[in-house]
């Protein structure tokens, strides 16, 4: 086994070198000969009655070659939506069209009313200067609440109201739930808002549309985090093209988070553009653009009642949440405060009922979907958030009021459908007070109050159901997709491989932990594996990357198909030895007969397979190249505890995050390098949605954080360096290499354990606040203490 | 559609442009430089920072006219000739950081002007002057820790996993 490379290693990543010198080749870095450009005009009220856009002046300016309107796309598909989830009735949400370009009516700021294709990105934007539009604006819904009371105006006209779905899970347990909460000797309540977030990867979204009129061949280069995705819902639901006559590219792409899981309409436009005027055609969102057309996240609002008996058992759990779907359904929009959300509310507790409710409400705003995390921040936020209060008003200890709920036998199943393998809270727990030094927090906030400062700690746990997902258990929840993993392995004649992955990294650092594992079972060094990814070309259909999926779904993938690999390496061997197949051993890359001094190179079999001169060809076919799809048999359930200290400035609300330390169990790891950057990186974005970050409209659906002057992204200076740890490790039971995912952990588990510390802080200063909505702004930190 | 001339990382460049030209747009789209990124268009941040005689800018902040005459120096001028990485890009491999690479090139140049003028900055020191260069993968730990590193100074003390 190579010590340096293989499973374990903290090997530093190979992406590295081309990021750091300039040479990454993102989607906006790829220019086409002849290529167009266009530029969206883009709706700038939230709801209206399109009456005329008159393109005729526009059409003429310089280097306009076409200007599209929502009449080009009568007869083309509707953005399509991936999950279909059916209510507390029985029956299925509704479910508005959603067209290329607005039709009729526009739906939220920035909604595309035309595009415009010209020569220059600087004429295509002149040119929609020069574009005079009509549109009567309609009042617009943006409260949720609002947004369902009787006679609000509708989002969508043929729809009965904004009710996308009223879903209840376990609708069945529903009675008795209410019933433990009849008879708890104690109820907490809490009211929350889980704030709407931009995810906001660095990069903004880019879509290159190309069209082959000799072949018919469309390609489409787009920042996609799953390239064979928006190959499919494009191909097939949009613009009816083949899959075979479509080739969707994702190189490298600068960041996800989520938002570019989605299929979007721009890069419906620029395929269908390419092919209508015969010219590649190229759109680079502005970060702008970005505000008003990515899919937002977040954005519940939720009543939590905790039920606890008169040991401080919790009894029971109900919830009741408003989950803002936008003005239309984004691709996986419906699973995220459904199936992401609901599934996960028992958290880290032997809470034996639980009933959840969940109204999704259109709204003039931009679609909601998935971010980072994705419907388990949402639970886990209100969760941990409601049992602080509870040990609060019961004046116990908070951690004490966990340890004594914690789960702790395994597998469990939880009242909310589903069965955890393993984890072990109680260890990780243990080891957030070591790396945190819990015990050392009064020190602290002695040194704090000299200093004039309010100091508080916040503790909290988190749960996650990752590796997403078994396809005939989503499928039955909704889902129009299934939800294994591909890998193709390719081994070339002189010894080295090539991975296609289905997977696509954006971040994560595939390039470099992908090739780790195959070394390690292999016996050769990292250096002779390649990963090729994010081209629909290379490598069989794959779903991509989202849900902390990639190891635990691509890589079980990747680990079935070198196994194959290894299994007909083995034949081979065993022939070029004239030894049994069962007495063939696998070590250090090179293949031995048990009990003989007779060993074969690992490039001698290669070769072997594509020189097969002395070869078994009655047995096996030439060649050494093997493909597997991997299919989960359930999530998988990293988990953890999180520790944040904060000071509050009680002169000026200002918080400033002291300490903040993370003990995960991610189940085994591959390169502990990456998962901790990974952890870092998700802090960054909890503690960004704890303290600064939020995606406001006015009552008119003016968006009024339309960039970063408006939006307050964390930066160096908001944060401090974190204490990560992830040696308490209780392996995945189901997938080949006992990996559960760490992508979103530090984004689920950062924002209550804020917010925890910094109630904790107001408390120990004598102030009665119970509650304060994220961000906590200097201002709404202020004003709570106010009273 | 008047000219405009610079020395970019070391080589004369020149170009005929429409005065509204960025300079950043004269980088990746005239000269084919597409290692400086742009991540928004407000001057937030900091994916296009370069030098201009010497002075980290951000590169959509000014006109490619305004740098006539100028030199201007881009990511793609910081490894030596035969592709060895400086010690700041050095630094942020061997402590991880970057993630996706699409701001990676602003930090690196707005962290070659920070130890151009701070040789040893403390930890405050690196994370002020970062205040312009917006990260959203790292929680920026490890930029942080890079960037103290590359000044030479001891970084072991800071939790690595």
């Amino acid at each position: 086994m190579p010590k340096d490379g293989g499973i374990g290693a903290s090997t530093k990543r190979r992406e590295d070198v081309r990021f750091l010198t300039g040479n990454g080749n993102y989607t906006d870095d790829i220019n086409l000969r002849g290529q167009a450009y266009v530029h969206f005009l883009r709706s700038d009220v939230a709801h209206g009655l399109i009456n005329k856009v008159d393109t005729e002046a526009a059409s003429a300016m310089p280097g306009v070659l076409r200007i599209f309107t929502g009449a080009d796309f009568e007869g083309v598909g509707s953005i399509p939506c991936g999950w279909q989830v059916t209510d507390r009735f029985g029956e299925v949400m509704q479910e508005p069209a959603h067209p290329v370009l607005a039709q009729g009516k526009v739906r939220h700021v920035g909604d595309p009313i035309a595009a415009i294709v010209a020569e220059t990105y600087m004429q295509a934007r002149d040119a929609a200067e020069a574009i005079e539009y009509d549109i009567d604006e309609l009042p617009a819904v943006v409260n949720m609440k609002d947004a369902l009371k009787e006679g609000a105006p509708k989002v969508h006209d043929d729809l009965t109201s904004n009710l996308c779905y009223d879903w209840g899970f376990v609708e069945e347990n529903k009675a008795a739930v209410n019933e433990a909460f009849e008879k708890a000797a104690h109820v907490t309540t809490l009211e929350l808002v889980n704030n709407r977030l931009i995810a906001n990867p660095m990069e903004p979204r880019v879509a290159v549309g190309d069209f082959n009129r000799s072949t018919g061949d469309h390609t489409l280069y787009t920042t996609s985090q799953n390239p064979h995705v928006i190959r499919l819902l494009m191909g097939a639901f949009v613009l009816g093209i083949a899959e075979h006559k479509l080739r969707v590219v994702s190189p490298d792409v600068g960041g996800g988070f989520g938002t570019k899981i989605f299929h979007y309409a721009e890069e419906a436009f620029c395929t269908f553009a390419a092919k209508a005027l015969n010219r590649p055609v190229k759109w680079t969102s502005t970060r702008s653009e970005a505000f008003m057309s990515d899919a937002h996240g977040r954005d519940h609002v939720t009543k939590i009642e905790l039920a606890l008996d008169k040991d401080n058992n919790f009894t029971a759990l109900r919830t009741d949440t408003y989950a803002n779907m936008g003005a239309y359904l984004s691709t996986f929009a419906p699973s995220v405060p459904t199936w992401l959300h609901g599934t996960l509310m028992a958290g880290n507790y032997k809470t034996p009922l639980i009933y959840v409710n969940v109204k999704a409400v259109f709204t003039n705003t931009v679609p909601v979907d998935a971010y980072r995390g994705a419907g388990r921040p949402e639970a886990t936020y209100q969760l941990e958030r409601v049992i602080d209060k509870a040990a609060r008003e019961l004046g116990v200890d908070p951690i004490a009021l966990r340890r004594q709920n914690f789960i702790t036998e395994f597998p469990y199943a939880t009242p909310v459908a589903v069965e955890y393998d393993t984890g072990d809270y109680h260890a990780t727990m243990d080891k957030l007070q070591e790396i945190g030094d819990v015990s050392g927090f009064e020190a602290r906030r002695k040194a704090s109050e000299a200093k004039g400062k309010l100091r508080g700690l916040g503790i909290n746990c988190y749960i996650e159901a990752c590796g997403i997902a078994p396809s005939n258990l989503v499928g039955q929840l909704g889902a129009r997709a299934g939800l294994y993993e591909s890998a193709t392995v390719r081994v070339n004649a002189t010894g080295g491989l090539v991975v296609m992955t289905g997977s696509h990294s954006h971040g994560q650092g595939h390039e470099t932990a992908f090739p780790q594992v195959i070394a390690e079972m292999i016996g050769i060094d990292a250096s002779m594996v390649e990963i090729i990814h994010g081209d629909t070309n290379n490598g069989p259909m794959g779903m991509g990357t989202y849900g902390s999926r990639s190891l635990a779904v691509g890589g079980s993938a990747m680990v079935r198909a070198t196994e194959k690999i290894i299994n007909k390496a083995k034949k081979i061997a065993a022939h070029l030895m004239e030894a049994s197949e069962a007495d063939i051993e696998l070590k250090d890359g090179a293949f031995s007969v048990a009990g003989t001094d007779k060993s074969v190179a690992w490039g001698d079999v290669t070769l072997a397979a594509y020189v097969p001169h002395n070869y078994p060809l009655e047995d096996i076919e030439p060649g050494l190249e093997e493909t597997a799809f991997y299919d989960p048999s359930n999530f998988t359930y990293p988990s953890g505890a999180y520790a944040c200290e904060v000071e509050v400035d009680p002169e000026t609300g200002k918080v400033t995050i002291e300490r903040f330390a993370a003990a995960d169990d991610f189940g085994n790891i591959v390169n502990p390098m990456i998962v901790s950057g990974q952890v870092h990186g998700g802090i960054g974005q909890g503690i960004g949605q704890a303290l600064l970050e939020a995606c406001a409209y006015d009552e008119n659906g003016q968006l009024q954080t339309g960039s970063y002057m408006d939006y307050a992204m964390p930066r160096a200076d908001d944060v401090p360096f974190y204490t990560v740890d992830h040696s308490c490790q209780t392996p995945c039971t189901h997938n080949p290499l006992g990996v559960k995912g760490c992508g979103e952990a530090g984004a689920i588990g950062s924002p209550p354990a804020v917010v925890n510390a910094v109630i904790d802080a107001l408390q120990s200063g004598g102030k009665n606040v119970t509650h304060i909505d994220m961000p906590l702004s200097p201002s709404r930190v202020w004003a709570a203490m106010q009273g | 559609m008047p000219q405009v001339n610079m020395t970019v990382n070391g080589k004369s460049a020149s170009g005929q442009i429409e005065g509204r030209t960025l300079l950043v747009e004269f980088l990746r789209e005239t000269l084919g430089l597409t290692g400086t990124h742009v991540g928004c268009d407000t001057s937030q941040c900091g994916a296009c920072v370069v030098h201009v005689d010497g002075k980290a800018v951000k590169a959509c902040t000014m006109f490619a006219a305004e740098a006539e005459g100028a030199e201007v120096l881009t990511i793609e001028s910081m490894a030596a000739p035969d592709g060895t990485l400086n010690t700041i890009q050095q630094a942020f491999q061997d402590h991880h950081g970057l993630q996706c690479g699409f701001c990676t090139p602003g930090m690196v140049m707005s962290a070659a002007a920070l130890l151009k003028e701070n040789p040893k900055p403390t930890e405050a020191e690196v994370r002020d002057y970062l205040e312009g260069n917006i990260c959203r993968c790292t929680g920026y730990h490890n930029i942080v820790k890079a960037i103290l590193a590359a000044s030479g100074q001891d970084v072991s003390a800071i939790a690595a996993e």
